[in-house]
């Protein structure tokens, strides 16, 4: 095992481990003989050389994702993004509308946000995805009403990889003159984002999805046609009053290198995590009772979402000791609910329940993918045995036609 | 979460795994839990003529937790007549595997297995 770091790293939708490039940028914005002085400080060269690096990384992004650098305003991650731009836009629009249309399959973090609307009287609309996990268009046309303000649908999904079909989206919105917000804490890297194509209106973005620091992220405000949000934080008046707060220049800096690495690098990357992604399904293809969740074709590369039928997830992650992912199992929370997303795409419980998602990404080598494979088919097979389900199964009893003690 | 070592040492060294033929009459099967709750535990005992429990083995699906939970459950009911064997708690169970807060479910589970088994085993005599 010595050639590998374990356990193995194949959680990369969780988080990515900075990339060494981008390290180095950081490092050289922190000391004394570094840029370490406050951007917003006009009266000495200390903040101009600040700001001129937070100018530049302002450019990445922008140029990464097809807008305007004055169109991006920093954050500290998608979460905040979300809850500024959905609470922001909610807020200003509210005596057109206080109606918003979001899907149940996003993060918690656009759906506690409306959550937390609904406490203040808004009325939100939680849409089902098809069984792909893709929106049916028809669906979302059928939700909108004269009083919708905002459309809130993500870009690439956490849990299954599945990519929606924004472009469509942004169409319909856009003739209704309805807000169109996307999460896209998961694309950047992964598929290509271009705010003009897509007709978005607010988009979040996170750096640590893309190899780039923890505790910065972005979000898209579009001038062309102007959308206007109300601030979330109140303070200094940073980011043309959207966002107070001294800029982190370290940590733009680096969201700004990781963003220019991934738009550059992003077409050969794909193609050998794809071949990775491939090789591990390969990999468990000839297995019995295997389901892949979310549409395999409409997906980012480096994602495979399975359940191996009638092993529990947090158990399989327990054999996996020198594999590191994550389940769609109730057990890896503190809930007992399984994966709210996979039930959303019309899973049962208990194929939620023995879900794991495999994500793998930029560092992630061959003989890792091999390993992965054999360690996880010998602790399905392990946890099969132990199985009174597969038993049943074996056996040709319907587990649907038994009545459960359910407790 | 990380495990304790005992729920570990269960884990990987599960005690009992198997089954025996529930339709015979020295046998009781409890079967508790639910797939959509992401634990189904079986739980099986042997009983003497004497009302002693001589054998058990267990199935179970679920989380690492829940496996201990059972295996160390054969464990304890081995030799323990079927009055003694009603008296284990749960919570002596979440005890020694020591348990955290969100996995006591897990041990109320057990509980609730070797209390069917034991109606189970009733019911057929
Ligand atoms: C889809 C999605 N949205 C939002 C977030 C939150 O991003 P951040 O950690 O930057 O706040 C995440 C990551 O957890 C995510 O996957």
């Amino acid at each position: 095992m010595s050639d590998f770091k374990t356990p193995i790293y194949m959680d990369y939708s969780s988080t990515t481990p900075v990339d060494p490039r981008v390290a180095e940028k950081m490092m050289q914005c922190l000391t004394m003989d570094g840029v370490f002085g406050n951007p917003a400080s006009r009266s000495h060269a200390h903040g101009w050389a600040a700001e001129d690096l937070v100018d530049q990384a302002r450019e990445e992004i922008a140029k990464t994702v097809g807008a305007d650098s004055r169109e991006i305003v920093w954050t500290s991650g998608a979460t905040e993004s979300n809850n500024l731009a959905i609470k922001g836009a909610a807020h200003f629009n509210q005596r057109r509308g206080k109606h918003i249309v979001t899907m149940k399959t996003e993060h918690k973090a656009v759906l506690d946000t409306c959550r937390q609307l609904e406490r203040e009287g808004f009325e939100v609309t939680y849409l089902d995805p098809m069984e792909n996990g893709l929106l049916d268009l028809d669906v979302l046309k059928a939700a909108l009403r004269d009083d919708t303000t905002i459309v809130s649908v993500m870009h690439v999904n956490n849990e299954t990889g599945v990519i929606q079909d924004l472009a469509a989206i942004g169409e319909i919105c856009r003739d209704r003159k309805i807000v169109f917000h996307v999460d896209a804490a998961q694309s950047v890297g992964k598929v290509v984002v271009d705010v003009e194509a897509f007709k978005v209106d607010l988009m979040s973005f996170s750096a640590h999805k893309a190899y780039g620091p923890k505790g910065i992220g972005a979000l898209f405000v579009r001038r062309k046609p102007r959308v206007r949000i109300e601030a979330q934080i109140h303070g200094g008046g940073h980011e043309r009053g959207m966002r107070s707060g001294t800029l982190p220049t370290h940590q733009i800096v680096g969201m700004g290198e990781a963003f220019r690495i991934a738009r550059e690098e992003m077409g050969a990357e794909n193609e050998r995590i794809r071949m990775l992604r491939d090789r591990l399904y390969d990999g468990f293809k000839d297995m019995e009772e295997v389901f892949v969740n979310g549409d395999l074709d409409q997906r980012i590369a480096g994602n495979l979402n399975i359940s191996f039928n009638f092993v529990e997830g947090e158990s399989l992650m327990m054999s996996l000791r020198d594999v590191a992912v994550s389940s769609g199992s109730a057990c890896t929370s503190a809930s007992l609910e399984p994966s709210y997303v996979l039930r959303a795409l019309g899973r049962s419980d208990e194929l939620a329940h023995s879900s794991l998602r495999f994500t793998i990404g930029r560092f992630t080598t061959e003989a890792e993918v091999d390993l992965a494979i054999e360690q996880t088919r010998a602790a399905v097979e392990k946890l099969r045995d132990l199985s009174p389900l597969w038993d049943m199964f074996k056996d040709g009893i319907d587990l649907d036609s038994v009545v459960w003690a359910a407790h | 979460m990380a495990y304790g070592d005992k729920v570990m040492d269960h884990y990987d060294n599960p005690r009992n795994v198997g089954s025996f033929d529930a339709k015979d009459a020295e046998i009781g099967t409890g079967m508790v839990g639910a797939p959509a709750c992401g634990d189904v535990m079986r739980l099986q005992i042997k009983v003497g003529t004497d009302g002693v429990i001589e054998d058990a083995k267990f199935k179970t699906y679920g989380c690492g937790s829940a496996i201990a939970s059972s295996s160390l459950l054969t464990e304890w009911v081995k030799g323990k007549t079927l009055d003694e064997a009603k008296e284990i708690k749960n919570t002596a169970i979440a005890e020694e595997l020591e348990l955290p807060p969100v996995k006591i479910h897990c041990s109320v589970l057990a509980e609730d297995a070797i209390r069917a088994a034991i109606d189970d085993y009733q019911s057929k005599q």
